[in-house]
């Protein structure tokens, strides 16, 4: 068993008007030096697979056809092996 | 024998407009319309399939993500495939996005806000059976009612939309000029509605089937659904 952490991120070249209005309230709150703020999204998922590799295709393969729209989405993720059976 | 143009309405959990659409379809146009659960495999016999506004399964992950993969999509993308006649209005664009059957993607409105209100759009293209009943250039009022109604696409995509004649409404002002001010969400050339390059797929954010009746306000929305069902009847 593996667990994937995956982020799903706006394309860089996007408008994030989401994070423009966090980035606006934070300088009000007199964070001035924060900047660039971009929303995203986090997904944990545990995964059956036998070795990472295999594991790896599965969250490639459900992100790229679910968990994210290429149109305006990138992502990433990490892969680590689970060492108890989690309860499902 | 009814000859009476036949319109599935698909509802999706969470879709909200489907009783609106139905009652348009049906009471005002006289279609032939009925309701298709999103977990019906099969379409049986129709004319054309509308998908509806709402919020289908909660807008969760992203807007019509989750819809897209519904039973009831893998027949609406066979129907859509063999030139079946489909429109999307709001939530129903989003999904025929996520769906790949339409280019580009619905976001976040950049202010942020949920949107509802009158807005106007211009006719680009008349030349559809949807707006068969319009001129190029009249200009429609519609109500729009989305929080993710941003509509993008890249500049490849753009440029496809733009040399195919793919653009069919674009927000305007009360005289048709194409302003930041009249743009409810930010969509990228104030795009309103797009079309498949085959011509048989309307995806549109406003609302036709809430702008159909004079003694409510407004019936520029009747134009749109008068176009498809004529259509459909001429080619009976």
């Amino acid at each position: 068993m593996y667990k994937a952490n995956i982020t799903i991120t706006l394309r860089p070249s996007i408008l994030d008007p989401e994070g423009k209005t966090i980035e606006q309230s934070l300088h009000q709150l007199g964070y001035g030096d924060v900047h660039n703020i971009r929303m995203g999204k986090h997904v944990e998922v545990d995964v059956d697979a036998g070795t990472e590799k295999e594991a790896r295709e599965i969250v490639d393969t459900i992100c790229s056809k679910l968990l994210a729209n290429p149109v305006m989405e990138d992502y990433t993720f990490r892969v680590e092996k689970l060492q108890v059976a989690v309860e499902r | 024998m009814s000859e009476k143009p036949r319109a599935a309405v698909v509802v999706f959990p969470g879709s909200n407009c489907d009783h609106d659409t139905f009652y348009a379809l049906r009471k005002i146009m006289n279609a032939d319309a009925r309701f298709v659960w999103h977990k019906e495999e099969k379409l049986e016999n129709t004319d054309i399939v509308v998908l509806p506004g709402g919020f289908s399964y909660g807008d969760y992950l992203r807007c019509g993500a989750i819809a897209r993969f519904s039973p009831i999509m893998k027949d609406v993308v066979r129907f859509a495939g063999e030139g079946g006649v489909v429109l999307g209005i709001c939530n129903g664009f989003q999904v025929l996005c996520e769906a790949g059957l339409l280019p580009g993607a619905l976001l976040r409105n950049d202010h942020v806000r949920f949107v509802c209100k009158d807005v106007y759009i211009r006719v680009e293209n008349a030349d559809t059976r949807f707006t068969a009943t319009c001129h190029e250039g009249d200009i429609l009022k519609i109500p729009v009612a989305h929080g993710e109604g941003n509509y993008l696409i890249d500049e490849a995509g753009l440029e496809e939309l733009k040399k195919n004649h793919q653009i069919v409404f674009r927000y305007c002002n009360q005289q048709g000029e194409l302003t930041d001010s009249a743009n409810p969400n930010g969509s990228i050339e104030n795009i309103a509605g797009v079309i498949n390059r085959e011509g048989n797929i309307l995806g549109m954010m406003p609302h036709p089937e809430r702008a159909m009746e004079k003694l409510l306000g407004k019936s520029d929305g009747k134009k749109i659904l008068q176009s498809v069902l004529e259509s459909i009847s001429n080619s009976k």
